[in-house]
């Protein structure tokens, strides 16, 4: 029989297709897993609507699903994702291996991305700037940090 | 509830065709900054096409796929402005930006008023990621005001921008970008610069019908 805390622990040890650090739990993109009989209900939320890798993610989760012998409705919400929904955990993960986590609220104005409170991943000082507003993925910024020297990525807030 | 499907084509399309021509800056910005910033913006200004796609698709019973690749060039409704080529002239392209990201901004505004729960829940999504287009082109702006090719670009460009609004929404632009109100130039009539496009664009899709890649 399974449960929605098999599920939630099936969902958790799959890797974001392009930050494979984080699970897409960590990431807080699935936001609802109900358990009807044999039928598994997932809601999830990709992070940036332009995100290549939707189609990847519903795929994974559908697999494991069946894994587990249940049959998948994995659904896309509506329901826009915010990165404040990035678990304390994934937050660790994503530090650990140099991607600056988001910062607590979001930006209305360039002045604020410029200004606030970017702390760099690698030493930890907030002396750093805004290099770029776009990166390699349409979730992530480019700073550079003044105190160590080394660029890094900076996932966006949303 | 029946939706507003001219409505949903409209955003689509401009998003669809503006991506695209945003995308010919890959590779050839002129700062590598600048070649990254476009290439992301032109995947989140499609993203956005296909997530209108798919709400006008469940009214119209097909999918975004087919919205954006199986039609003819003449039933886009997108605006001329988006239509453009300008990927040799980067005023104009800062100019065209600016202007767009203003309007676009304006009417995602009103949609986030929508009685329809799907189309203002997607407005909001959209706004908050076109955050980020808009501190891109609101730095642009600044940066080129005093530049007489891009003071002429604007120029140039403006009954453009207007006519990518509805007529009730103009107003808010012109108060928005400080320029006064004129004639537009009206949806409707497509650029040459459409053709060309959706050649390039369709081209796979049309090489061979109904595969699935």
């Amino acid at each position: 029989m399974v449960t929605a805390e098999r599920v939630w622990e099936a969902l958790a040890e799959i890797p974001d297709p392009e930050i494979p650090v984080v699970s897409l739990v960590d990431l807080g993109v699935v936001r609802d897993v109900e358990v009807d009989g044999e039928r598994v209900y997932v809601g999830f939320t990709p992070t940036f609507l332009g995100c290549p890798a939707l189609e990847v993610m519903r795929d994974q989760m559908a697999e494991r699903i069946r894994e587990l012998g249940a049959e998948p409705d994995v659904e896309v919400l509506s329901e826009g994702w915010s990165s404040d929904w990035i678990t304390e955990e994934g937050r660790r993960k994503l530090r650990d291996s140099g991607f600056a986590p988001p910062s607590g609220h979001s930006p209305a104005t360039l002045l604020q991305i410029q200004t606030n409170t970017h702390a760099c991943p690698y030493c930890g000082s907030t002396d750093t700037r805004l290099d770029n507003l776009f990166g390699p993925t349409p979730c992530r910024s480019i700073r550079y940090c003044n105190a160590c020297r080394q660029p890094f990525e900076q996932f966006k807030t949303l | 509830m029946s939706r507003d499907i001219t409505a949903l084509l409209r955003l689509a399309d401009d998003e669809l065709i503006l991506g695209w021509r945003n995308s010919e800056w890959t590779g050839i910005a002129p700062f590598l900054e600048e070649d990254v910033a476009f290439s992301s913006i032109a995947q989140t200004e499609i993203g956005h096409a296909r997530a209108w796609y798919e709400l006008a698709a469940k009214e119209l019973g097909t999918d975004a796929d087919s919205l954006a690749f199986d039609r003819e060039p003449d039933e886009y409704l997108c605006a001329p402005l988006v239509e453009m080529r300008m990927a040799d002239d980067w005023a104009r392209t800062i100019a065209r930006h600016w202007l767009y990201e203003t309007a676009d901004r304006i009417r995602i505004q009103v949609l986030l008023n929508s009685q329809d729960r799907e189309v203002a829940g997607l407005a909001e999504k959209i706004d908050r990621e076109e955050a980020y287009h808009r501190m891109h082109a609101e730095m642009w702006a600044e940066r080129l005001r005093d530049e007489p090719a891009f003071r002429e670009a604007v120029d140039e460009l403006w009954p453009y921008a207007l006519g990518l609004l509805p007529e009730g929404q103009r107003p808010l632009l012109c108060q928005a970008v400080e320029m006064r109100a004129g004639e537009a130039i009206e949806r409707g009539e497509h650029t040459e610069g459409l053709r060309p496009l959706w050649e390039e664009m369709t081209m796979v899709r049309r090489s061979v019908p109904g595969a699935s890649w």
